[in-house]
């Protein structure tokens, strides 16, 4: 490996998408020299794809929300099995990490006083997301784009150097961390363009690479999502907490089958639209759960006149979070009253005037134009679930985002915690902006801390990863001379894979079905191991899918491991067999991790990190009771404790 | 419904190529990426091509469908006669890589020439107080994908290599107009860094980018002509002219 092509960095940030280049950006702004690897262009983020809107109670359009209402509603959607310090520092950063952008040249929507406008979601109890149009994400992308530019130019200034301290590698795939014993060394990895390999040195690796949806067969999920970071950090000995948590958007588009997944996004709802199945009913009046019943509007009528009066009304049904929503429309399918192509009727055309519609949701208003021949201002379209987010992700220190790994980080969608068993629409792009920050911030301290020690990878790890790489172009010889199975074509085994989760570990999961996903993955696994392929390294597809089908099934199993061990529904996770909410398996996180040594993975139980007192008084006693166990609410009522005290004063 | 459809997809790499025929299925509904993904996975494994959204957002997969640049996954099959033979070729405009994939460094580098936003003074994270109806004009401008078809398609340097130097594209002059149109950049001289720096005198208003935007972004009418229009003003209006000359206005 003498020719290989090397790089030096202090801090190598994986992916670059909102929570990447937040990082990167910090990282640089604390003086250290960061490479941002991105597996697409520069800019094409799966972050642009976001539409709604970035959370944070600023109190722009209502002055009664406040961090605390936030801290609520999240620990709420996520059905109180959160990273209760994640939530908190969430909900206290967001509004400063929003307003940054504007002096990174961000152009939000106004509020009539020219502030930056706040729309409403589900599951948050104000107007709440900062947005523009419903392409916000896009914003946020080329947001940091530009401010990346910008210090490259302040770079350009005082070094003659655009890429002296920040630099971009773009359509870089990283497919192995290396270690130095226990801690971080660096990043090996291939360029798309020519197919050779490539080192970055580092002793602090950000992981900032989003989700995992191409492990699904309907998902609103891009190429990228393929579980790259979970799979990475498991590999380099990182614990991946939550993963049976996995976020089914409750609409997606669903016809013609050339779109099935493509996202509708919530604003759709937020600004007035309603759900109905086939014989025109606002069915989810009939799906308010218990733990939201005083939460939500009981009739059509105060629903309707919540758009215009909220503080003496409640909230439509439609704006419940997501599970909640995605498994009423599941429901409603299934016993006969759906959509022609299986979905429900979204309609936006009876309360929003054409022109509104085109000025708020105009990115909607062209999807359904252009490749449905639907016109959303004026009829009804069908959605349906598509597969969205992962809660579940590499566990961190919520201050830092250190991993347990030294000198690993993560931050964004690859993270675990933050969520809990479902994440609010909306809290996305506001966590990539509070904890791409705080791990740019938490690598530069532990970079700054290492001295001049740093750690080296060593040309055995090296010459290992480049040869598992490799290994899709020899898979036609080894089968030739019997070494292993026939070849297998990676596009298939991909496929194969989608519609094991899809049917086995989708939104209503059972014991039998996870047991027989579990034994499929086994398959699939040998399967992939034979996937061949065909031509020579330079930009070269389906040697792409080929490496990247090893994360899908690391992710795919734990998911599925974790779906199988926890015996209720929650959030994310909906056991036909165990199908309510279980006080006693709210203070329990599904840990993964390969046993140390070995390719295999063992699955633990540990607690969830407690609730200060102090966060705990913010509900009321009777919310609490829906999810805490007896023995948590006698500590609650006793005279001694704290957060009795604190609930007073509160 | 479905049918075997024609098509001659660009093979090749920097060294050269040429068309390749495919029968490929077709059905209904679908968009041309579609059909592109179904060869990968049962003719061309390693057909070369970029795609991340499929939903008209991200800009990657762009292409050249019989000659005129577009997304592929925004180009629906049933715009074309079944019995047509559909041909994909790379945006000419940039260096082929492999197949449908072209190196567009161009715009990265392009883009890295405009100054930054530059945030006003005195005035805090929070403070920023902004008319919609003054946003609306830079929004317009920033709903850009970054697909790079206005770049592709413009003569300037579609058929003028040796242009490329002296001139920004469409996509960096709207990126300008933004700026300038931006309430709270502090700034004052975008149009003179659009003459002088991105050469916008090049661009002589033919529209064929505003075109091929799949974004309808009206780059000529709302970006490029008005930005021509400053810097006439600028340059060429006698008054400000005599003013700078003799000292009482310095641009």
């Amino acid at each position: 490996m003498s020719t290989l092509e090397k790089h030096t960095y202090d801090v190598i940030v994986i992916g670059a998408g909102g929570a990447g280049l937040r990082a990167a950006i910090e990282a640089r702004e604390q003086g250290l020299r960061v490479a941002i690897l991105c597996k697409s262009l520069f800019g094409k983020a799966h972050t642009v794809m976001a539409e709604g809107g970035i959370a944070a109670s600023m109190g722009n359009v209502n002055s009664k929300d406040s961090w605390q209402v936030h801290f609520c509603d999240s620990l709420r959607g996520g059905k109180f099995l959160n990273n209760p310090r994640m939530v908190e520092l969430h909900a206290q950063e967001a509004p400063d990490r929003v307003w940054e952008l504007e002096t990174y040249g961000a152009l939000f929507d106004r509020t009539p006083e020219g502030k930056i406008s706040q729309r409403n979601f589900g599951g948050h109890e104000y107007p709440r997301l900062a947005h523009v149009g419903d392409r916000t994400g896009l914003e946020l992308i080329r947001t940091f784009q530009q401010k990346v530019v910008s210090l490259q130019q302040e770079d350009f200034a005082e070094f003659g150097d655009h890429e002296a301290r920040i630099k971009v590698f773009a359509e870089m795939t990283v497919t192995e961390l290396v270690k130095d014993g226990d801690a971080i060394a660096g990043a090996f990895g291939y360029f798309r363009e020519t197919g050779a390999f490539v080192l970055f040195e580092a002793p602090a690796v950000i992981m900032a690479t989003g989700g995992i949806g191409k492990s699904f067969k309907v998902t609103s999920n891009s190429w990228e999502y393929t579980g790259d970071g979970h799979a990475l950090a498991l590999r380099a000995g990182a614990n991946l907490i939550n993963m049976e948590f996995v976020q089914f958007h409750p609409t997606g588009m669903i016809w013609p089958p050339s779109v099935k997944g493509i996202l509708v996004t919530e604003s759709v709802r937020g600004d007035g639209g309603i759900l109905t199945n086939s014989e025109g009913k606002r069915f989810m009046f009939d799906y308010v759960p218990d733990v939201f019943i005083d939460q939500y509007a009981k009739t059509e009528a105060e629903g309707d006149r919540w758009y215009e009066d909220q503080e003496n009304n409640k909230r439509p049904p439609e704006l419940l979070p997501r599970d909640e929503v995605a498994r009423a429309i599941n429901s409603e399918v299934k016993a006969g009253r759906g959509s022609p192509h299986g979905g429900v009727y979204l309609d936006v055309s009876t309360r929003l005037s054409p022109e509104v519609i085109k000025r708020k949701l105009p990115a909607m208003y062209t999807q359904f134009l252009e490749l449905a021949d639907v016109d959303i201002t004026a009829t009804p379209f069908e959605v349906g679930p598509t597969c969205h987010y992962v809660m579940g992700g590499v566990e961190v220190d919520a201050d830092t985002e250190a991993t347990c790994v030294p000198g690993l980080f993560a931050c964004g969608e690859v993270s675990g915690g933050m969520h809990g068993a479902n994440r609010l629409g909306g809290n996305s792009l506001s966590d990539l902006l509070v904890f791409g920050m705080r791990a740019g911030t938490g690598a530069a301290e532990y970079v700054k801390g290492l001295g001049d020690k740093r750690p080296a990878a060593s040309e055995a790890d090296l010459e290992a990863a480049s040869r598992a790489a490799l290994a899709p172009f020899h898979a036609d010889a080894q089968a030739r001379t019997g070494a292993t199975a026939a070849p297998e074509n990676p596009y298939t085994v991909h496929t194969d894979l989608q519609q094991v989760m899809s049917d086995l570990v989708g939104i209503i999961r059972r014991e039998s079905e996870i047991s027989e996903a579990l034994q499929k993955l086994q398959g699939l696994r040998v399967r992939a191991e034979n996937a061949a392929v065909e031509g020579h390294r330079q930009f070269n597809p389906g040697w792409h899918l080929a490496l990247d089908l090893r994360n899908m099934l690391d992710v795919s199993e734990c998911i599925a491991k974790s779906a199988l061990e926890r015996h209720e529904s929650r959030g994310g996770h909906t056991r036909e067999d165990y199908p309510t909410m279980d006080p006693d398996w709210r203070g329990v996180n599904l840990v993964c991790r390969l046993t140390p040594g070995t390719d295999t993975m063992e699955l633990t139980h540990k607690p969830v990190p407690t609730i200060r007192p102090d966060l705990l008084a913010l509900f009321d006693r009777h919310e609490l009771e829906k999810y805490l166990t007896a023995p948590e609410l006698a500590v609650l009522d006793s005279p001694q404790s704290p957060s009795t005290v604190e609930g007073e004063q509160a | 419904m479905s049918h075997q459809a024609e098509f001659k997809v660009w093979r090749g790499d920097s060294d050269g190529g040429d068309l390749k025929d495919y029968t490929v299925e077709v059905n209904d509904g679908e968009v041309l990426l579609d059909v592109i993904h179904r060869l990968q996975a049962t003719q061309a494994p390693d057909l070369g091509v970029r795609w991340n959204c499929k939903a008209g957002k991200c800009g990657s997969c762009s292409a050249e469908v019989n000659g005129k640049p577009s997304l592929m996954c925004m180009t629906r099959m049933n715009t074309f006669d079944p019995a047509e033979t559909v041909t994909v070729t790379p945006l000419r405009t940039f260096p082929v890589i492999r197949d449908l994939v072209t190196d567009v460094s161009f715009n990265y580098e392009k883009a890295r020439q405009i100054p930054a936003f530059s945030p006003p003074e005195g005035v805090g994270p929070g403070e920023y107080r902004m008319a919609q109806v003054d946003v609306e004009r830079s929004q317009e401008f920033r709903k850009c994908i970054e697909c790079f078809l206005c770049q592709t398609v413009c003569h300037v340097i579609r058929d003028h290599d040796d242009n490329k130097q002296a001139f920004a594209g469409p996509r960096f002059l709207i990126r300008a107009a933004e700026l300038d149109m931006h309430p709270l950049d502090s700034k004052t001289d975008r149009a003179v860094f659009a003459r002088d720096e991105q050469g916008i005198g090049l661009c002589n208003i033919t529209k064929c980018c505003t075109e091929v935007c799949p974004e309808h972004i009206k780059i000529t009418d709302n970006a490029i002509i008005p930005m021509k229009e400053r810097v006439v003003d600028k340059r060429y209006d006698p008054l400000v002219w005599l003013g700078s000359k003799i000292g009482i206005r310095h641009d």
